[in-house]
């Protein structure tokens, strides 16, 4: 009887314990709550690729990928319970995606060795890593947005912004406030007014913001905004009559989660893009093969196709493709943590790499470096086309102004070194 | 006339408007108070179910859909119809007096004689169970609602005031319907609860409980009727709300508009109601326009509760409220 109850215990210790071959991706996802329509895209598309390697492939390198998802309900204090429940599971990078979450994350993370990549948001000045040394923010941040905003403007506007009005709508928080330091240095330098409009949490009533628009007449409108705040805003832009061609906002206000509510008024509103969109790719046939038909998409199954479902599949393919990296480079299939810090710093993403991934021109090419965790800062700009009920991109990916970006990078990450006691270095 | 005074018009009269939004909801609050002293945590909560039930029939989608696909290998999300606005409407109606009843027969039955704190947490607890189920019942995405409403720019008032100032000023459509309807359904409460035999009745209830059960009042119909008509005025704050920014999870967090409302105007004061919600309205738009550039903006959600506050120093009842004495 002792025997079989000592067998009985070592069994399910075996089972309940985590099977340290897998490589392990937690996935910080929030399917409940107010944020929960943005978030399941998200979670479905980062699941879903894992699924198609585990499928088709047996893993990523032949070794078993191991999806461990935590809910957060977009919550920063639940988002840091996660990490705290995962990161003992072997998990080798976290996607936060919440800035609140990735600031958090920041010292613990970095404490722990584990690497965090906050793809489009989190602190922009991670970019530096040789401060920043597991924080990754390829392929562009928020500084990078509101640079590509304003040089599509520029463009737009024949290459002059002097005495042009620009206003930037935003969420009333550490994320919203991001853009401004560079909306103000780019408005010395092109010579543009700013004018800061903004809106508290969660963002159901705006009214005030969109008088005063009404009022002074910005000549473009550049909005930071996620959840309800960015289907009101565009609802109220169009309830004024402003011109939706002239309205810009960041990746995280341009989904048809935006768009929807306002219906065919929305047309030609735009926002900005590091990624490609639709289910025009060759890999949603493998995706249809090995994940959909053989009833293994994550979640409902209906979010396919969508501007951030697409996203979580760019995540998940960086992620994946980090990992071949640290493969790679430390010659074992089974790494850690730290050996895919490593391959996320040698990243380096091409066209041929994508095109064999089945993602051809999916996104910007770039390469990783230990200065560089954030890539090359391209972006591209998309638009709202409400009869076909999709985002169309309108430009090819084009790079920030690395000119203006670079020292305001330096400045804060050296200023948080100072703060944090950390000697910046690569070694 | 200076451009400032007429801009500052302009806001005053958004700030009305906005005003009436906000008290469509602390209606809601006020009626189940009033009838029963519970604090309604839920009613944010029952605004999202009601209009997310709108657009389900609305558009025939099946309830429990996903649960149903993945509980049975189906791919049923469809009837295949689109009801009219009005007809979805009247059903979405039924839903909230079935859910009314439920509340009623499953939770605050079961309560009755309890603190009113543990009624509270019972509304806590009510809300997060009905965002689950109305995750459950019609998803989480975000959905249009268009039951005909007018939105946008007013033409006729542009015109007007353009002719007068110089300056159009703008009045959104969709505003002055809420305006219209909530005038309308304060003085449809007002004329139920003074005129008929049932409004008598729960006015009965909410003075004394026991009394109205003694002269053979049934509180179980009461509070079901209360639960109801809460039920219909969620739905109407649903429709208002939801047609604003789509029906979404964060329509349940209007009840934070709500919350100042009822401090100003009083829990107990369906008139309080309107009143707190058009001076919230028009204060906390006057103020954001007047001082907001100077401090940074982003003053309405908390201008909102400090001028809530500085009513409650001199009237801590609310404007309309009853005042409470406690002989010792």
């Amino acid at each position: 009887m002792k025997k079989r109850l000592t067998a009985l215990a070592l069994g399910a210790l075996m089972a309940a314990g985590p099977a340290m071959a897998d490589l392990v991706f937690p996935s910080l996802s929030y399917r409940t709550g107010p944020y929960a329509a943005n978030g399941i895209p998200f979670a479905d598309g980062y699941a879903d690729y894992f699924t198609l390697l585990n499928e088709r492939d047996g893993g990523i390198g032949g070794e078993p990928v191991k999806m461990i998802e935590c809910e957060t309900g977009y919550n920063t204090e639940k988002g840091v319970e996660c990490y705290e429940a995962t990161k003992g599971e072997g998990a080798l990078v976290y996607q936060p995606l919440s800035t609140g979450i990735t600031y958090q994350l920041i010292p613990k993370a970095t404490a722990d060795g584990i690497p965090v990549h906050s793809m489009g948001y989190g602190r922009t000045s991670a970019k530096n890593g040789s401060v920043f040394r597991n924080i990754f923010n390829y392929p562009a941040n928020y500084w990078d947005g509101a640079s590509v905003a304003i040089t599509h403007i520029l463009n737009a506007e024949g290459g002059d912004l002097s005495g042009k009005k620009v206003a930037l709508v935003y969420h009333n928080s550490a994320y919203g406030k991001e853009p401004i330091r560079t909306l103000e240095e780019l408005a010395k330098k092109h010579g543009y007014e700013l004018t800061l409009l903004p809106v508290d949490h969660p963002g159901q009533e705006q009214k005030s913001q969109w008088l005063q628009i009404r009022r002074e007449k910005p000549d473009y409108v550049i909005m930071w905004g996620w959840g309800v705040m960015n289907q009101v805003a565009i609802q109220e832009a169009v309830n004024i009559r402003f011109p939706m061609d002239h309205f810009i906002g960041i990746w995280w206000s341009g989904s048809e989660n935006d768009v929807l509510p306002a219906g065919e008024k929305a047309n030609g509103y735009k926002a900005l893009t590091f990624h490609n969109f639709g289910s025009n790719y060759p890999i949603y046939a493998d995706l249809k093969k090995y994940v959909y038909d053989a009833g293994k998409a994550a979640g409902a199954g209906d979010q396919s196709g969508t501007v951030l479902y697409n996203r979580g599949l760019y995540a998940a393919m960086l992620a994946a493709e980090a990992a071949k990296t640290a493969q790679d480079i430390h010659g074992t299939k089974a790494i850690t943590s730290q050996m895919m810090r490593d391959g996320m710093e040698a990243l380096e993403m091409t066209e041929e790499k994508m095109s064999a991934l089945g993602l051809p021109a999916f996104g910007p090419e770039f390469k990783v470096s230990c200065e560089n965790h954030g890539g090359n800062g391209f972006g591209a700009v998309s638009q709202w086309d409400a009869a076909a009920g999709e985002f169309k991109m309108i430009t090819d990916y084009f790079q920030s102004d690395q000119d203006v970006l670079n020292p305001l990078i330096s400045e804060d990450s050296s200023a948080y070194a100072s703060e944090n006691n950390i000697e910046p270095g690569c070694n | 006339m200076p451009d400032q005074v007429v801009f500052a018009m302009e806001v005053t009269l958004n700030g009305l408007m906005a005003g009436v939004l906000y008290a469509l909801v602390a209606l809601g609050f006020v009626l189940i108070y009033k009838a029963s002293g519970i604090f309604n945590y839920a009613q944010g909560v029952m605004a999202l179910f009601a209009a997310m039930t709108l657009v389900g029939i609305m558009e025939g989608q099946v309830p429990f859909s996903h649960l149903i696909n993945a509980m049975f290998g189906t791919d049923v999300h469809h009837f295949g119809w689109h009801l009219p606005g009005l007809a979805a409407i009247l059903l979405t109606m039924v839903v909230m007096v079935a859910l009314a009843w439920c509340v009623q027969q499953f939770v605050m039955r079961h309560l009755v004689g309890q603190e009113p704190i543990i009624l509270f947490m019972a509304t806590i607890g009510l809300a997060y169970f009905l965002e689950g189920l109305s995750d459950l019942m019609w998803g989480s995405e975000i959905k249009k609602l268009d039951v005909g409403l007018p939105q946008g720019l007013n033409e006729m008032i542009d015109n007007a005031t353009y002719n007068i100032f110089g300056y159009g000023f703008f009045i959104d459509n969709l505003d002055i319907v809420a305006t219209v309807i909530a005038a309308l359904l304060v003085i449809a409460l007002v004329a139920f609860s003074q005129y008929t035999k049932e409004g008598r009745a729960m006015r009965a209830v909410a003075d004394d409980h026991q009394a109205a059960l003694s002269v053979g009042i049934s509180l179980n119909f009461i509070w079901v009727m209360v639960w109801s008509v809460a039920g219909f005025v969620a739905l109407v704050a649903g429709i208002m709300w939801g047609t604003k920014s789509g029906v979404q999870f964060s329509l349940s967090l209007i009840a934070l508009k709500a919350l100042p409302v009822l401090m100003l105007g009083g829990f107990t004061s369906i008139p309080g109601a309107i009143v707190g919600g058009l001076i919230i309205g028009v204060g906390e738009k006057l103020f954001d326009f007047m001082i907001g550039p100077l401090v940074g903006g982003a003053t309405e959600n908390w201008f909102a509760y400090v001028l809530a506050l500085i009513f409650l120093v001199f009237r801590p009842q609310g404007l309309f409220g009853e005042k409470i004495i406690e002989r010792v």
